[in-house]
């Protein structure tokens, strides 16, 4: 938790040197979030509800998408990038070297703050939407809320670990980014509305049913204690196998100067 | 004539040049075309259960119709992957352009020929992903000789329109370095009236109004709806004509950017 700390004040006093950043960043998620509107607003004109949801009830799974996904931005995927880089270049070693917990400290290394801007928008949208619901959140709904969220988090954390791991073999993973962009987009629907294979997909492969869908429904009064309980299962046993693969995948690891 | 001819050897040698190096990289180009489906597929399904609710079509428009128009929108968007103002930034922070200057060529013109030749790459990596999108969703689509003839010259003439554009867009750079935003905003507009998230017609009158004074349903809307929308040969003639308003226009308001813009242009260290 120190070392957390630490990179943490490290990344965040980097970031706030370039304080210009931070209007274009809140530029650009004014767009993103633009754009997401209006395709919400295109849908809509055309239909009352999509797949049983309501335009109110999509505008929160919108807010959910843009939380993780700056979440993701923030604390993920830098890390994760440099890590494959470093794979390739060979210049792993000065984080192996250190005295700590080697997958502890490749996933802290990188913070984006800025893309915090991300997560403040996503959650005014989140809070428009519920507001808008009028639905009585108690505290159970918010708890299994918050619950579903730090799990999704999770499970988006360790499907990285374990496509980054993947580098350790084949060394060129760089488009594996493209791709997890590519399908994190999904996540601006219901998963339920997808095909059922690709249903499959998006929640076991690439979990991005459980990242959004799930504590969209949680707020929204679908959620039922099956999903979360299986939210919960398979949060725990890909943290064991992302923890596994990287040992394994580390072993495989031969640096610059090994 | 020999200045043409000497054009035409450079287009072929740059052509080939590109065919042969990105063909070395055809995981990669994989990889990326695949990462690239998962935004049509998402646009697919949305608008097939929309279709579902509303008694199996939405404007006129049944499943069948949406899955013709997003497999052909893959073809049409890989087409239209031209020099990224993205490019332009990285060419000028790092004084590439210098060298390109010195050439006795517009450099538009190896832009253009380098993703030419890239596109038989694409197009034929492209065949396959066709073929299992069509197995998965069923397209409905009855196209004419006619439709086929003017759906490519239509990507031609889309190719060419958003090359201009983009290039036009990128050279913001000679201005100021913090573009990033300002591409944003514009790839946002394009995603919206471009016919690149949902056909055009599904747009609401007033933004289909605005579509009209822009540059963007030509390279998205136009040639898709050529081949799949059955339009008369009239409409054809008539859209193909008004592509090649936009490439000429364009290519005007290309040249008087390009020279004030060069200009402006200093470079370090070379």
């Amino acid at each position: 938790m120190r070392i957390f700390w630490l990179y943490f004040r490290v990344g965040v006093m980097n970031e706030l040197q370039y304080r210009v950043n931070f209007f274009i960043q809140l530029l650009q998620a004014l767009i993103a979030l633009g754009v997401g509107l209006a395709g919400l607003a295109l849908v809509f004109q055309h239909t009352t509800s999509l797949d049983g949801w309501s335009e109110t009830e999509l505008l929160a799974v919108v807010g959910v998408y843009t939380i993780m996904g700056g979440l993701i931005n923030m604390a993920i995927q830098p890390n994760m990038q440099r890590l494959m880089n470093e794979v390739q270049d060979g210049t792993l070693d000065y984080a192996l070297t250190k005295p700590a917990d080697s997958q502890l400290i490749i996933s802290v290394r990188e913070v984006r703050i800025w893309q915090v801007v991300d997560i403040i928008t996503g959650a005014v949208v989140l809070g428009v939407a519920v507001a808008q619901l009028g639905a009585t959140i108690g505290v159970w709904e918010a708890l299994a809320f918050a619950a579903a969220l730090l799990m999704g988090g999770l499970l988006i954390y360790s499907f990285w670990i374990i496509a980054t791991t993947g580098a350790f073999w084949v060394v060129r993973m760089d488009n594996i980014l493209e791709l997890f962009q590519g399908i994190y987009q999904s996540g601006r629907w219901p998963v339920t509305i997808y095909p059922e294979w690709l249903q499959v997909g998006l929640t076991f492969l690439i979990p991005v049913a459980f990242a959004v869908t799930v504590p969209a429904e949680a707020l929204t009064g679908r959620l039922t204690w099956q999903t979360l309980a299986l939210a919960g299962a398979l949060t725990v046993a890909l943290l064991g196998f992302a923890r596994w693969f990287w040992r394994r995948g580390l072993r495989r690891y031969s640096g610059a100067s090994a | 004539m020999s200045g043409v001819l000497n054009m035409i050897s450079f287009y072929l040698t740059t052509m080939k040049t590109a065919v042969v190096v990105q063909f070395q990289y055809r995981v990669s180009n994989y990889l990326y075309m695949l990462g690239m489906v998962a935004e049509p597929i998402i646009y697919l399904v949305v608008w097939t259960t929309v279709a579902r609710a509303q008694g199996g079509a939405v404007g006129g428009i049944t499943a069948g119709g949406f899955a013709a128009y997003y497999i052909v929108w893959t073809l049409v968007r890989n087409i239209n992957i031209v020099f990224t103002p993205y490019g332009w930034e990285a060419r000028i922070q790092r004084g590439q352009l210098s060298g390109q200057l010195l050439r006795p060529l517009h450099p538009i013109h190896y832009d253009l020929a380098y993703f030419a030749g890239w596109k038989f790459v694409v197009v034929f990596l492209w065949l396959p992903i066709a073929a299992v999108l069509a197995l998965i969703f069923h397209p409905t689509l009855s196209a004419t000789p006619t439709d086929v003839v003017a759906f490519a010259l239509a990507l031609a003439c889309a190719y060419l329109i958003r090359s201009i554009f983009l290039w036009i867009l990128g050279m913001i750079t000679f201005w100021t370095t913090r573009v990033s935003a300002i591409f944003e905003l514009y790839m946002a507009l394009e995603l919206l009236l471009s016919g690149r998230l949902l056909p055009l017609t599904l747009l609401p009158p007033w933004a289909q109004t605005i579509s009209n004074f822009l540059p963007f349903q030509w390279t998205f809307n136009f040639p898709i709806e050529a081949l799949i929308g059955g339009y008369s040969t009239q409409h054809l003639l008539l859209g193909l004509a008004a592509q090649l308003g936009w490439v000429v226009g364009g290519f005007a308001v290309l040249q008087l950017v390009w020279r004030a813009g060069v200009g402006r242009f200093t470079s370090v260290g070379n």
